[in-house]
């Protein structure tokens, strides 16, 4: 392990270990109470009774815990449809990413036809462009799509579609794309594999890490996005669940609320406790080594 | 694995081609382009649906009016009606004050948090998961979860049965006008820190060692080797992730939206991208709103090429 700041040495003699260990004792226990405390707090407040949860001092422990509000939550909103909904758009703006961005990242990066770099550079530049100043435009565009005139409001493809124009996904891939070596392209095409068998059989197998880290940001950025499938989502039988708690807050009790708040974050939380490891990595290598 | 991969320079394709001029080498040329653009088809129709044709539909629609679907020319009309609403400038006026303060919250604080948890030797796969834990929240679950049971005015809340605790003055949060925004920026600061973190963790440890002993030997205490070694080597980082957050926290929405009911107490909460939505969905002005849209976009493109130049400039000298 490298030397960091502070030197090994020092934090293993006497008064440097002594520091170091009530140093990380400390921020442990902070961290702990800032981070876990408030998701323990929603947890246990949503089994507390309407009148427990307006009591003061409030109470650390529900003297009554009941699930009451979790069914109530269940059953009022129908959570299982919004998360049948959500977990169906995750999957649907997986697909199409994974489809569309990998090939299009493929062609960049080992087809290179003419003007590929300007058609990147026109996909790059969209980073630039604040999601807010688009979201009008976009709303237009949607409820009548030019030349073919649909409306694609309630159509999961109002959801699907806007996904794959990612520029950051198409970036990473044509990245890990360009590490891998020409001559296995040319191996390939001397073989006879025509364009797309050489993507399936040989690139892909080989991109798995990176297709992982995609596919992660593809589910999460669905699961956490909010104002952009309020708008083009508006029936009740279509919204997500974020979008549907958001709607059915107003006139339900608050610890309902909560409950709904709390169910509908723990698909995000095993995900990311399955897969933080890549998580991770994906994060810090996706935005670093440019 | 099949991530090992030899790391010589990839070959250009073509130069391995004998390069004679066969006949049909147009023809494969033009094949091949061919094939490109089929497997770019599907990506480039989407950028070009969602992406590039909005922004231009964008700027178009802010000097057009629609109404009874009959569409118009209306020169500044909406840039006046929309700088005259009586929200517009106390909009610009929180969303700066919520740019700014979660630059003092928001941005030193993983900065620190990284180089803290970049020192430790254990636990470190723990508190890393904590840091990044509420990223991974849905930020409408986080949010109700701050306006009810945190900001709870009353000492049945969560923060003020704390301040209590610590016999510190409790506060009426989002129902006093002052303490609205620094509420929002702790709200968004718990959620959104992880990710800084862990970037600033990867970019900590490729400082090479060897600096800090150099620096070291050369009597240098911690705060010193923080600021003549940490800070220089990623000072790359440090000024891309300021600009990505001052561009982020600027199109501040949900926060207003869920912990305010969207204006908040007496307008102070109104962000710009709440009056855009507000003036888009609820107001029935789609081309106030793309009118709004594109001053944000001006602002924010004007910002963002000061800052370039800053910084680029520093590097010279």
């Amino acid at each position: 392990m490298t030397r960091t700041l502070v030197s090994h040495a020092q934090m293993r003699r006497g008064r440097g270990r002594y520091l170091y260990w009530t140093l990380l004792t400390a921020v442990v226990i902070v961290f702990t109470l800032v981070f876990i405390g408030p998701l323990y707090w929603m947890v246990t407040g949503a089994l507390k009774s309407g009148q427990e949860i307006a009591q003061t001092p409030p109470t650390l422990w529900p003297e009554d815990p009941r699930l009451t509000n979790y069914t109530d939550a269940w059953n009022q909103l129908d959570l299982a449809k919004l998360l049948f909904n959500t977990f169906y758009y995750a999957a649907g703006a997986l697909v199409f990413q994974l489809v569309l961005d990998t090939s299009a990242a493929y062609a960049l990066s080992k087809l290179r036809p003419a003007f590929g770099n300007a058609i990147l550079g026109l996909m790059l530049a969209t980073l630039m462009i604040p999601a807010m100043v688009l979201i009008i435009p976009q709303y237009v565009t949607v409820i009548d799509l030019p030349i073919l005139h649909v409306n694609l409001l309630d159509s999961p493809l109002a959801l699907w579609l806007p996904a794959v124009a990612n520029a950051f996904n198409i970036f990473l891939l044509k990245r890990f794309f360009d590490s891998i070596p020409e001559e296995i392209m040319s191996a390939a095409i001397m073989d006879g594999a025509t364009p797309l068998r050489t993507l399936w059989s040989i690139i892909l197998p080989m991109s798995r890490p990176i297709l992982g880290v995609v596919s992660i940001f593809a589910v999460t950025a669905v699961w956490k996005d909010f104002l952009w499938p309020k708008l083009v989502m508006p029936s009740p039988e279509t919204r997500t669940v974020s979008v549907g708690i958001y709607a059915f807050s107003g006139g339900t009790p608050m610890n309902v609320v909560v409950a709904a708040a709390v169910i509908a974050a723990i698909p995000t939380i095993v995900f990311f406790l399955i897969f933080q490891k890549s998580i991770m990595s994906g994060l810090t290598a996706g935005s670093l080594k440019g | 694995m099949a991530t090992t991969i030899a790391p010589g320079a990839p070959a250009e394709v073509t130069a391995s081609r004998p390069l004679g001029r066969r006949p049909g080498r147009r023809k494969r040329r033009l094949q091949s382009n061919l094939t490109g653009y089929a497997f770019l088809l599907g990506a480039v129709v989407c950028f070009a649906v969602f992406s590039w044709y909005p922004m231009v539909r964008g700027i178009v629609m802010s000097f057009q009016r629609t109404r009874r679907g009959e569409t118009t020319w209306v020169g500044w009309d909406n840039y006046e009606r929309i700088v005259n609403d009586p929200s517009f400038w106390t909009a610009w006026k929180n969303t700066f004050y919520f740019t700014a303060l979660a630059l003092v919250l928001g941005y030193a604080v993983p900065f620190f948090v990284a180089i803290l948890l970049n020192e430790f030797r254990h636990a470190k796969g723990y508190l890393r998961i904590l840091v990044y834990l509420p990223v991974m929240l849905p930020p409408a679950s986080a949010l109700f979860l701050f306006k009810y049971y945190a900001y709870d005015p009353s000492d049945a809340g969560l923060f003020n049965a704390v301040l209590k605790f610590f016999h510190l003055p409790t506060s009426e949060w989002m129902q006093s006008t002052t303490m609205t925004m620094p509420a929002m920026v702790i709200a968004s600061t718990w959620m959104n820190m992880g990710a800084a973190v862990l970037i600033y963790l990867a970019a900590l440890q490729n400082i090479p060692g060897e600096l800090y002993e150099a620096a070291e030997m050369d009597g240098a205490g911690i705060w010193r080797r923080i600021w003549n070694v940490t800070i220089p080597q990623t000072k790359l980082i440090l000024s891309l992730m300021a600009m990505l957050q001052i561009v982020a926290t600027m199109q501040l929405f949900i926060e207003p939206l869920i912990l305010a009911n969207g204006a908040g107490t007496q307008d102070s909460a109104t962000s710009v991208a709440y009056l855009i939505y507000q003036h888009g969905f609820f107001q029935n002005d789609l081309n106030g709103a793309a009118a709004l849209g594109v001053i944000m976009l001006v602002v924010l493109a004007g910002f963002s090429f000061v800052y370039v130049r800053l910084t680029s400039r520093r590097d010279e000298t």
